[in-house]
């Protein structure tokens, strides 16, 4: 069967893949964002997983007000890199994992989830600043990839609660699966930001500690967190947090932190990462 | 458990416009505007004759002006979403971050201290009420 061997989550600031892009990573701005991504490097690299599964947004991209899914999950056998106004990331093609995308999808609608099936989708930054920062820069990406859009731009979100809750049914999807594959999944977007209006650039450092805390040992906590407290505290594009409420609800009860990292600014923006493994803290 | 849909909770946020249904509605028009901007032709378009262009899109006259004079907090309130906004920002060269130098009245040299500086305090940021009392 196939199992989850890991999470990934961070922010996926577009700014990040433009510094990586461009060859700025050494710079005093951009260094302490960067040293906090080696260690994870080398931990993904030594798991070797066979398929990703990136929980993301899209940013006007793929989707626009035409069509506004919940939840898409992308079934494809490969994604085409966004041009989301400016030009593609030079980054490689996206790979998918069909068949288990497939076999996720009827798992997950048959478990009352009834999310929206993808066969056609450009991906934006959302997931490939992601998989750079995982990855590095690469001619290929290591192993094939299912993004899960969510949906944080139309207001209102799925709630935190919802999202942790797919989780868990996406942890009993993969299992299912006949294959013994092994899955690492991405949460992605946040942590605290706004981009818009009057208060933008507003940042809370101890609401984003708070979240990472509460994530690893009370999910429950952090799942039971209302969208205007996001909207409040974190700024309103830091209701993205609740898409790492779904990469936790894939892994066990009991996490061991193996990374975290934060940091700020990246741009608008503070930087969060974690890895987390099933299993007791050493 | 269920969360309120009672959107009076976050309109007491002070300068932030929640992309909700009513925003929505009111904004499709120039959202989907901003969403042509993605293709280089279009950009092309637009630039060669903006007037002309926003024309195609049935848009409210003061939507029409606010994106010819670049009111971007106006084509927030009138229903933009940042996302797509910035669509039209990114067509003029300007970068996330000093677009959201400009929505806060402040330099981009004035606004990237204050993020490497930690960002914008979230203490008397919270409710509209403070915003009054601090002036």
């Amino acid at each position: 069967m196939a199992k989850i061997v890991g999470a990934y989550a961070t922010s996926h600031v577009p700014a990040i893949g433009v510094a990586m892009d461009q060859g700025l990573t050494d710079e005093p701005y951009w260094k302490p964002v960067f040293a906090g991504y080696e260690a994870s490097r080398q931990w993904i690299a030594d798991l070797k997983p066979d398929v990703a599964i990136v929980v993301y947004n899209d940013h006007a991209n793929a989707f626009s007000l035409e069509l506004i899914p919940t939840f898409a999950l992308g079934c494809a056998a490969g994604f085409d890199i966004a041009d989301e106004g400016m030009g593609r990331r030079p980054v490689p093609p996206v790979l998918g994992a069909p068949k288990l995308a497939w076999s996720m999808a009827q798992s997950l609608i048959l478990d009352e989830f009834d999310i929206t099936i993808v066969n056609q989708m450009e991906v934006d930054h959302g997931l490939t600043v992601p998989l750079s920062l995982a990855f590095g820069q690469v001619d290929a990406w290591p192993c094939p990839v299912i993004p899960l859009a969510v949906n944080v731009v139309q207001y209102p979100p799925p709630t935190g609660a919802r999202c942790l809750k797919l989780g868990q049914a996406i942890r009993r999807a993969v299992e299912a699966f006949d294959e013994d594959l092994r899955v690492v999944i991405f949460g992605t977007g946040g942590m605290s930001h706004q981009l818009q209006g009057e208060r933008a650039g507003l940042i809370n450092a101890d609401f984003d500690n708070r979240f990472l805390d509460l994530l690893i040992d009370d999910p429950a906590a952090a799942a039971s967190i209302p969208h205007v407290d996001y909207l409040r505290e974190a700024g309103s594009e830091g209701v993205e947090l609740v898409m790492w409420l779904v990469m936790r609800g894939a892994l066990a009860p009991q996490v061991k932190t193996i990374h975290r990292h934060y940091h700020v600014p990246a741009s608008n923006t503070a930087v969060g990462h974690l890895v987390l493994e099933d299993g007791e803290t050493d | 458990m269920t969360q309120s849909h009672n959107c009076a909770d976050y309109h007491d946020i002070p300068g932030t416009y929640v992309f909700d249904a009513e925003q929505s509605r009111k904004g499709y028009h120039l959202n989907m505007f901003c969403m042509s901007l993605r293709s280089a032709a279009n950009r092309d378009a637009f630039k060669a004759d903006e007037a002309a262009y926003v024309d195609r899109f049935p848009m409210t006259a003061e939507q029409r002006q606010a994106i010819l004079t670049r009111d971007w907090n106006e084509m927030l309130r009138l229903g933009g979403n940042i996302y797509y906004t910035a669509k039209l920002a990114m067509t003029d060269g300007i970068t996330f971050q000093d677009l959201a130098a400009k929505m806060t009245g402040v330099s981009r040299d004035d606004y990237r201290a204050m993020m490497l500086a930690g960002g914008r305090p979230i203490d008397g940021n919270r409710t509209k009420a403070e915003w009054a009392k601090n002036g």
